[in-house]
């Protein structure tokens, strides 16, 4: 058979068609399950959870008997976790973002440490949250302390710093070397070009990582597992052991009375809940923002 | 007119990694006069530009031996804060870089780093510094909208002002107007004709056509080379070496 140019021109471009629309296909199915997932865990929670949910549950401390269906509510555990997370992210930002900061000013110079750096951060940010609570907890023995506020701060405050560092970092990467200069040559020092000038220019991308480090330290139960221990009352100070969500839903989930296992699924539908304000609340913050930063 | 050399450089050599860019560069720059900085694109016109405020410093792996003489004092090997340097220099990108701050903390960010933070002060040299660069009557009405909001033509110029308003007395420009449009364009060469009065300009640039409307002295680079210098009328009209005729001519570029 004779075969024109016409042709294998003409089966190259069925090919080339059959490619796209095989492309396309498989990114639209990969996005629809990874949606659907996601809707099908909000729905599974949502659908156990609501029901469960009351006022009583937002506003009360574990009565006795709680974990075996009595009356009370998760009060210690929402106020405790707001606490710890704000804390650890205030922790890990005051330290981080100099850091990020550092690494992109004054380590210009030096290309292969911040790379060494990075790759560091990188590896400590695989690193499973419950190594963190191990370290901690052997630390916090060998002082001789007791599960606290402070000590779940700090350990939790160490396990999101690497996230922090990493994703200001990121943010400050993409901030033009053209502007670096421009403040530069202005005679501004390496401190002011990174809190006045790089700071503000990179300020929405601060408020994501803030908000990635924010999650992950609400939602952690290894880290607090050792460090924070547990308690049914709200805490007064940084030295008391605090009850954290995760915990929470942990320590109801397990047990064995349909009802208390409802109530961990409220405790999650709360968790998510806290979740998604904190994200609306600083996209509307950082949007305030936005009009500053130069786009390039 | 007798010419006062405001910048001298001497064997200044640079490489970055192991490639030489600059090499052997000697000069003169004439002050208040506008010395243009000619050459095809990557020649160097650039990184000798950068390395006269010192913001080669930053980066890594490159490597600066020479001198450069700023009214006589070497600013490579001085214990004078490199701020203080970069102070005396203002700089016009290739594309404007405004600060992420509204119009009047663009300008006041240079002058409160100085230390000047009264209210009334700022208010009157920014007035000053914005009508200098041709932009007041534009802007007076929005000073506390985003400086990206403005247009790029009126971006370039508020660098302008931002780089006076720190009173330097030399201004650093790399091809101030190669993102421009011709009317805005237009507008930044007019200025630096008015400004060249006050403040040595170093202009880098690889349009003829602009060079032969501002030069007042022409160094020309190829290859990271200076292969000539002079003033502006003896350089285009009787250049001396071969490859300065070709450029001239339009068969390098």
């Amino acid at each position: 058979m004779r075969i024109s140019t016409g042709n294998i021109f003409r089966l190259r471009k069925t090919w080339w068609r059959f490619e796209e629309t095989f492309f396309r296909s498989l990114m639209i199915f990969s996005s629809m399950v990874i949606v659907g997932v996601l809707l099908l865990i909000i729905f599974s929670i949502m659908k156990t959870g609501i029901p469960a949910l009351s006022f009583e549950m937002l506003t009360q401390t574990p009565k006795g008997g709680f974990y075996f269906g009595k009356e009370g509510g998760i009060l210690n555990a929402i106020v405790g976790s707001a606490y710890l997370a704000v804390g650890a992210t205030g922790l890990a930002l005051s330290i981080g973002l100099p850091v990020a900061i550092f690494m992109n000013t004054w380590l210009l110079k030096h290309k292969k440490t911040v790379n060494i750096i990075r790759f560091i951060l990188d590896l400590l940010w695989g690193v499973p949250s419950i190594i963190y609570g191990a370290i901690g907890f052997m630390i916090m023995i060998m002082l001789g302390l007791k599960t606290s506020l402070l000590a779940g701060i700090i350990v939790v405050g160490m396990f999101i710093l690497p996230i922090m560092i990493r994703a200001i970092d990121e943010a400050l990467k993409t901030s033009p070397s053209g502007l670096t200069e421009a403040s530069l040559s202005l005679g501004s020092t390496k401190s002011e070009l990174g809190f006045k000038v790089l700071a503000k220019q990179c300020f929405p991308g601060i408020i994501t990582a803030v908000l990635l480090s924010f999650g992950r330290a609400i939602g952690d139960a290894a880290s607090v597992l050792f460090t924070t221990g547990f308690t049914d009352n709200i805490p007064t100070s940084l030295t008391q052991p605090t009850a954290t969500l995760p915990l929470s839903i942990f320590f109801q989930l397990t047990s064995p009375i349909p009802e208390v296992k409802n109530r961990a699924y409220a405790a999650a539908v709360v968790l998510t809940i806290i979740i998604l304000l904190t994200s609306i609340l600083s996209r509307v913050f950082s949007n305030r923002y936005k009009k500053h930063s130069i786009k390039f | 007119m007798e010419n006062e050399t405001k910048i001298r450089i001497e064997n200044l050599n640079l490489s970055i990694g192991k490639s030489k860019i600059l090499k052997d560069i000697n000069v003169e720059i004439p002050k208040h006069k506008i010395t243009v900085i000619l050459g095809p694109s990557g020649c160097g016109k650039t990184t000798l530009l950068k390395s006269m405020n010192r913001l080669t410093d930053i980066y890594s792996d490159i490597r600066v031996s020479g001198k450069i003489l700023i009214d006589g004092e070497d600013i490579l090997h001085t214990d004078k804060d490199v701020t203080e340097i970069r102070k005396r220099m203002g700089l016009l990108s290739q594309r404007p870089y405004p600060l992420p701050m509204n119009i009047y903390k663009n300008i006041a960010f240079g002058l409160k780093i100085s230390g000047r933070r009264k209210k009334r002060f700022l208010n009157k040299r920014i007035e000053h510094y914005l009508k200098q660069a041709n932009l007041w009557n534009e802007v007076k009405d929005r000073l506390k909208e985003p400086a990206a909001s403005l247009s790029i033509g009126q971006q370039q110029r508020l660098c302008l002002a931002r780089g006076l308003a720190v009173d330097p007395d030399i201004i650093l420009a790399d091809e101030p107007t190669s993102a421009l449009d011709p009317i805005s364009s237009q507008e930044i060469e007019k200025k630096f004709t008015e400004l060249k009065n006050g403040y040595t300009i170093v202009l880098v640039t690889h349009i003829l056509r602009q060079a032969i409307r501002l030069a007042d002295y022409v160094i020309f680079m190829y290859l990271g080379e200076v292969i000539e210098q002079g003033p502006a009328e003896q350089f285009f009209k009787s250049p001396q070496t071969e490859i300065t005729k070709a450029y001239l001519k339009g068969s390098i570029n």
